[in-house]
């Protein structure tokens, strides 16, 4: 069965030791975890934790019941449809020799991205939006040679009606 | 009112119904300890921490009780582990106390020291690690709600030595309420309908039990149901005496060891009705093979195990004895007589399979295992709380001790833990004593925990040990003359102990017997003793569980004696 990615967001509790718990679940029932991003909300109480994984629909239906069952998972929903807002934000660090460097702002102009470092050959540029735009800057900027790069993971708020 | 931690913790456990705890002393829970010396809790000290785990856990099996352990830290803490990982395979109500290093010393490696919370995260319900005494009474109130309520299970408070002797203003803590933590008892009223319908329109229906419904303690609904519609009855290892197995609807155990006609029923039915179990890789054998012409329900507390292993025609959340109840309701008297010609050609081909085969074995001159378990059953009327350990006597115990009531069959089903029957039989027996209580044992498995003979004559428990002695690791030489060309790679224990003697060298009493006519006149002393017995039979060397479905293999290909 085919296997596609989905976003998970989570409430649960402020407290130590409780995303080992839902890390820990992960690794030993063999699910994958794509990528994984937690702070805290408006209660000080009360964490969010959002999670990309790639798993088919029987798996994610076992995957959803097992993070209900942990006692600290308060709240769990699938963001994976339309009816929610997804953002990503990423740190790229990209060469740029003198001949590349009015591509690279021609390229950070065009994205409405912003350069939050420059050095004698590199600058470092910051980057948010859905994923699909941010590999798209990514592609864009292999030419020139991607330094490193730090991602965040997604991050998904449910379009409430109304 | 001013009290230590140690002192609160007393209070709330006491207020939780907790009259034994097992345990093992150390530096960490010294105060603890020395608290309980003031309190009418009685403590059983153990030989070893494992030992505490499994007699906490044959004590809440055989009591329906929260079992309660107390250890140290460190060596104390990991040895409480293969217990846990085993009652949190069979979702038994465990509180364990592991004492801890104090909070300014955590996480620097200090003496005794293990992040016992982390350890076993996986394989407790839920943990604690308690680093404010104001948390105490409110965290000892959660953990005994967490591992009773729902689908239950072990819980571990890891508590810090100086959080133990800390002093504060006691405040009593109201009922627990856990937001994030609602377990669904009652059915869906709809779902009951749908299952309703489907039971009226079967031709070659059974019903699966499992241990939910001795955790529920649904055996009388399960019954009401099962023979009002004239339904019959196989269940798991852990659901074995949730039906009566002298009634005539009684298929025997299902699975990798069960009953023939048991699997070829559930394997031809049109409807498998599954109450509180989780079709486990021992009873499903080649799961897309499984009970592939019937239409399954499946009810269960845990949604997780529903739709995990087989598709589910209807799911049912909810507690098996209040489902059954309103099951029970709903379902309308249908009319003896047209019931009786119904079911009557399942009930013929149900026998006909049972004529093929009924774990008929052969006697010879030799002891057989399987004769020790009938005598053992009749001697003991079938009243006997029997406890197991793992591997062929765990097999021959559950095939011909028949059991007609629940919480009278203990035995490490999921994990499969040797060494868990003789600590679970000191268990059972504190929580029933007046009640005959036999551990079904192989010579390996009896050794794994033999030092608890000096915790069952401190206590004066008159524990029955039966040893089926074959001198090998039983199920695994089976395993190696079946499917290895009979390589019994390490599995020939050359060396072994005089059972009558070690039993003597604690001062309890040793038995014997080498041949058949030996067997009953054993049997007979050691239950009559009020001493704890060790009955050591040489039975013949080289027997194998049948029926067997081999590993990954469908239900119905199953090989016969």
């Amino acid at each position: 069965m085919d296997e596609e990615k989905h976003i998970l967001t989570m409430l649960v509790d402020n407290e130590p030791g409780v995303l080992s718990r839902i890390v820990g679940l992960f690794s030993a029932r063999g699910y994958n975890i794509e990528s994984l991003v937690v702070a805290p909300t408006i209660d000080p109480d009360v964490s969010r934790i959002t999670l990309v994984t790639k798993a088919n629909l029987p798996e994610l239906e076992q995957i959803e019941k097992q993070l209900r069952k942990l006692i600290n998972v308060i709240k769990l929903r699938d963001m994976s449809g339309k009816k929610a807002v997804k953002r990503e934000m990423a740190l790229i660090c990209v060469h740029a020799k003198p001949k590349d460097r009015a591509e690279v702002l021609r390229i950070v102009s065009i994205f409405r991205c912003k350069v939050v470092d420059t050095g004698l050959e590199h600058f470092i540029i910051e980057v948010s939006g859905n994923e699909d735009k941010i590999n798209a800057l990514i592609k864009l900027l292999k030419p020139m040679g991607i330094e490193k790069i730090a991602r965040t993971g997604a991050l998904a708020l449910y379009r409430e009606p109304n | 009112m001013e009290l230590n931690g140690a002192q609160i913790l007393l209070k709330v456990i006491q207020e939780e119904g907790v009259d034994t705890i097992f345990g093992f002393p150390g530096g960490m829970v010294i105060d603890i300890y020395d608290e309980l010396e003031n309190s009418s809790i009685q403590h059983v000290l153990v030989r070893h921490e494992q030992g505490a785990v499994h007699a906490a856990d044959g004590y809440a099996r055989s009591s329906g009780k929260v079992g309660v352990c107390l250890v140290t830290s460190g060596p104390g803490a990991t040895n409480t582990v293969t217990g846990i990982a085993s009652a949190y395979m069979d979702s038994i109500p465990l509180v364990v106390i592991t004492g801890q290093v104090p909070t300014h010393l955590i996480g620097n490696d200090a003496f005794q020291e293990v992040d016992i919370v982390g350890i076993t995260r996986s394989c407790t319900k839920h943990n604690y690690l308690l680093k404010d005494v104001n948390d105490l009474a409110r965290v000892v109130k959660e953990a005994f709600y967490l591992a009773r309520s729902g689908r239950p299970g072990p819980v571990l408070i890891d508590i810090p030595k100086n959080v133990s002797n800390s002093k504060t203003e006691y405040r009593p803590v109201g009922p627990v309420k856990i937001k994030s933590y609602n377990p669904t008892y009652e059915p869906n009223k709809k779902q009951l309908r749908k299952v309703v319908d489907l039971i009226a329109h079967a031709e070659r229906p059974i019903i699966f039990a499992g241990g939910g419904i001795i955790l529920s303690k649904a055996s009388q609904d399960l019954r009401e149901l099962a023979q009002s519609l004239q339904i019959p009855v196989t269940a798991s290892l852990m659901g074995l005496g949730g039906f009566p197995g002298s009634d005539p609807l009684w298929l025997g155990m299902i699975g990798m060891h069960g009953t023939y006609r048991a699997n070829m029923a559930a394997s031809f039915c049109d409807l498998l009705i599954g109450i509180g179990v989780r079709f486990d890789d021992r009873v499903t054998g080649k799961t897309d093979a499984f009970a592939s012409q019937a239409k399954i329900v499946h009810i269960d507390i845990d949604p997780t195990s529903i739709r995990k292993n087989v598709p589910v025609t209807i799911p049912v959340v909810g507690d098996c004895g209040q489902t059954l109840k309103k099951l029970n309701d709903l379902l309308t008297p249908v009319d003896a007589a047209s019931l009786s010609a119904k079911r009557k050609p399942w009930i013929d081909q149900i026998q006909a399979w049972k004529d093929k085969n009924n774990l008929a074995y052969e006697q010879t001159e030799e002891i057989k295992p399987q004769y020790v378990v009938e005598k053992l059953y009749e001697l003991t009327r079938g009243e006997a709380i029997i406890t197991t350990e793992v591997g062929q006597n765990q097999m021959w115990a559950a095939q011909y001790y028949h059991f007609d009531q629940p919480n009278h069959f203990i035995t490490s089903g999921g994990l499969g833990c040797m060494g868990f029957g003789f600590p679970a039989a000191i268990g059972a027996q504190v929580a029933q004593p007046q009640k005959i209580v036999v551990d079904i044992a192989g010579d390996g498995s009896i050794q794994m925990n033999i030092q608890e003979m000096a915790t069952a004559l401190q206590y004066k428990l008159p524990v029955k040990i039966v040893i089926l002695n074959n001198g090998y690791l039983g199920m695994v030489r089976q395993w190696q003359e079946l499917f290895y060309d009979k390589r019994y790679a390490n599995t020939c224990m050359d060396c072994g102990p005089d059972f009558i003697k070690l039993a003597e060298a604690y001062g309890g009493l040793g038995l014997r017997a080498t041949k058949p006519e030996e067997v009953e006149p054993v049997l007979k002393e050691g239950l009559a003793s009020s001493k704890t017995v060790i009955m050591d039979f040489l039975v013949a060397k080289e027997e194998c569980v049948y029926p067997m479905v081999p590993a990954g293999a469908p239900i119905t290909e199953m090989l016969l004696a």
